[in-house]
């Protein structure tokens, strides 16, 4: 590609390609066009925003280290979940992942920037936008209805707040899709010619899977969100019962987004990883196509389970049945992708340094979520634990154990390309073992907990459950102290 | 970025391109592809909003409920065949300037404005004489939601005419071989047709 460098280009005057340390720093602060730029401002604006969902977390877990609400109000603990839930979806995992993407894509298939730099320029700058917005909620209230918002409670609690919420959703959520267009495009258009698509790296094709679902499964979101804000300006009664409204509705419009959520979340992990795993293990990557494939799969197959969320939602049995046999075939693929990643580590030459410790970390955490996935996929057993810390484990195995320690994976992976350093290999170490740790003493015992009938998003709970709970938050502290190496 | 002279304004237009797309200008125009893209993205927000509509029209006992003023349909009758009619005026536009004739374009492109202003109009002599409000019953509501909505994209339809209109008076920024702006904003009217049509047939004749 550098063959057709023309020296009049006003890009490569501009700097474009110029090495890092060229690049100022005012740059970053700057609506910069440049792709490796962009993908800086997304990784330091996710991890900015993940140290402030972490401190809620630790806010969260002081509070559940008694049974009684007595470090925060009950009020101000509702409030602090739904913006941990929301800041960690909307503005930690999903724009960390676009930060890959930025950075990585047109370096992986030969563009020279991506197909829309001005475009996804303007995506960025939406999160810092949106993510303010979310926050600035404190100020007036902010929102207590969870990161799902159910109405009817999100249409009495903190409503000033809750709109806050929803705009900064919709901010957000527009981000999103254009960024997905800009990925969409990028990977299907912008190939050196070469490169047919059975070529690409398999992080292009997770990333193409992910966009898929943004483009699809994003803008109903939206809709579902203007509609609720109808309800909370204008006095509609789309889905407050108060008036003959069904908040059953809401539950499938958000389900239709969320569920394919957290399979947004998870792609561009699956890509990290598959990428990371060869080359620490010096070997070619195990079924290529089975991990691109089912990705699609995945995608696909996300598509049509968002009910598994809606078990006790008065939802007639052979909408039931439907969504649980769905719901346990998406296991399929996933199971594909977990055998072709062990497959391509066995035999290997390991090297056990930093990055390829947050990658083993992640099959085994990822494991133990997909495997407590297909456990509430059963309705029989959902309906004991919905809405237990059951449900709360299962998410932060898979979001944490799978998403962040993958995101790390490919952070120590690539941090010495992207800043021309090299990080101190014991600290990375540290690190990864002070966030495993961390991480199984806070969640395992929720699993636990979740079985023995304690509910999520509750300050007050019965006093049995708190030996488990205070594991739980010694837990969360020694993840927050894992953040120190970092 | 706009200039006198036919030559400069392609450089520089050109030049401007090429920083939006690469830095060499060396691979074709994905604008298009883009646009598509979005559109599917839009299509999904309207398929969110017709989903609700079926879902309450399927549960409820009666549809409209039960007391809700009948909708007049002259009004609106005359209206879907205002749009859609604009779009073939507006296809003729696009042939125009295929034929490098940027007159032709004008005219045609006005004449879809014209058309869509009459429709916004209808819309809101309609709002101001229908017997219920936004908040008189879930019908109500999401009858308002949904026009509303749609009224908002034939209001950015416009917008995005003018745009291209406003831009056809320099000379040479649209060409035979290059006229983006013409076909992005046709794309973008005929989807907006459609998803009316739809409409149509779902809020007013079901
Ligand atoms: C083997 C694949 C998986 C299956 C079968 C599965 C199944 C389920 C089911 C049935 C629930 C609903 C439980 C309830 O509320 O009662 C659930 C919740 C959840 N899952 Fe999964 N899951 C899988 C993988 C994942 C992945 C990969 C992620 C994210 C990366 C994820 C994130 C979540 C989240 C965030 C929730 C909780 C949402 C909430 O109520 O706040 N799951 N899962
Ligand atoms: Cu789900």
């Amino acid at each position: 590609m550098t063959a057709t460098e023309s020296p009049t280009s006003p890009a490569a005057v501009s700097g474009r390609d110029l090495g890092q340390s060229q690049r100022k720093w005012q740059d970053y602060f700057s609506f910069n066009t440049d792709h490796k730029v962009i993908g800086i401002q997304y990784l330091v604006t996710s991890f900015f925003f993940f140290f402030i969902g972490g401190a809620l977390a630790n806010v969260i877990r002081t509070e559940l280290a008694t049974p009684d609400p007595d470090f925060i109000q009950p009020e101000l603990y509702n409030q602090i979940f739904t913006l941990h839930g929301t800041v960690m979806i909307f503005l930690w995992i999903i724009p960390a992942g676009a930060a890959f993407g930025n950075y990585l894509i047109p370096l992986m298939v030969g563009a020279e920037d991506m197909a829309f730099p001005r475009l996804n320029a303007v995506a960025f700058w939406m999160i810092p936008v949106g993510g303010t917005l979310l926050l600035s909620s404190f100020l007036v209230g902010a929102p207590q209805a969870g990161w799902t918002s159910y109405p009817p409670l999100s249409l009495t609690a903190s409503q000033t707040g809750q709109m806050f919420w929803i705009l900064s959703v919709l901010i957000l959520g527009t981000s999103s899709i254009l960024g997905s267009i800009n990925f969409i495009t990028t990977i299907l258009k912008m190939r050196i010619p070469e490169m047919g698509i059975h070529d690409m790296p398999l992080f292009c094709w997770s990333m193409l899977a992910a966009s898929v679902l943004i483009l699809l499964a994003t803008p109903v979101l939206a809709a579902g969100l203007i509609l609720l804000s109808f309800d909370l300006l204008l006095g509609t009664n789309f889905f407050n019962p108060a008036g003959g409204g069904d908040p059953i509705i809401y539950q499938h419009i958000f389900w239709f987004y969320s569920h394919p959520a957290v399979y947004i979340m998870i792609l561009p992990f699956f890509g990290v990883i598959s990428e990371v795993l060869p080359v620490h293990s010096r070997k070619p990557i195990f079924g290529y196509r089975a991990i691109a494939y089912s990705s699609f799969a995945i995608s696909f197959l996300g598509l049509i389970v968002w009910a598994h969320h809606m078990f006790t939602s008065g939802t007639p049995g052979w909408l039931r049945m439907f969504f649980m046999a769905t719901t346990m075939i998406i296991a399929v693929p996933t199971g594909v992708k977990v055998f072709s990643w062990c497959a391509t580590i066995w035999g290997g030459k390991i090297e056990l340094n930093s990055s390829m410790l947050f990658g083993l970390g992640f099959i085994s955490s990822f494991l133990i979520g997909g495997l407590t996935g297909v456990m509430v996929a059963a309705v029989p057993f959902d309906i004991h634990v919905h809405d237990t810390y059951f449900v709360v484990a299962h998410l932060h195995y898979v979001l944490f154990g799978g998403s962040v320690l993958g995101l790390f994976a490919g952070f120590y992976h690539w941090f010495p390309k992207i800043t021309g350093r090299m990080f101190n290999e014991p600290l990375g170490r540290l690190h990864f073992a002070l966030t495993f740790i961390g991480l199984n003493l806070a969640f395992m015992p929720m699993h636990e907990l979740g079985m023995m009938g304690m509910n999520r998003r509750i300050a007050l709970y019965d006093p049995q459950f708190q030996p488990l709970n205070v594991l739980s938050t010694i837990g969360s502290y020694i993840m927050a102290v894992s953040m120190v190496p970092l | 970025m706009q200039s006198p002279t036919v030559n400069e304004s392609q450089t520089v237009h050109h030049e401007v391109e090429v920083q939006a797309h690469s830095p060499h200008g060396s691979h074709p125009d994905h604008r298009l592809f883009g646009l598509v893209l979005f559109l599917t993205a839009e299509s999904m927000i309207f398929l969110g909003m017709f989903a609700t509509l079926l879902i309450y029209r399927f549960v409820l006992p009666a549809w409209p409920p039960e007391g809700t003023p009948e909708l007049e349909l002259f009004l609106p009758g005359i209206n879907t065949g205002i749009l859609v009619a604009s779009s073939f005026v507006m296809h003729r536009g696009q042939a125009a300037i295929k034929r490098n004739d940027v007159a032709g374009l004008q005219r045609w492109f006005a004449a879809t404005a014209a058309m869509g202003a009459i429709f916004l109009a209808g819309q809101l002599y309609e709002y101001f004489h229908l017997e219920f409000g936004v908040t008189t019953n879930i019908f109500a509501s999401i009858f308002y939601a949904l026009t509303g909505f749609h009224g908002l994209h034939v209001t950015l339809g416009l917008i995005f005419i003018g745009f291209v209109l406003m831009r056809s008076r320099n000379r040479g920024h649209y060409t035979s071989e290059k006229h983006f702006g013409v076909e992005a904003s046709e794309l973008y009217w005929h989807f907006v047709d459609v998803v009316w049509v739809i409409l149509f047939i779902l809020v007013y004749l079901l």
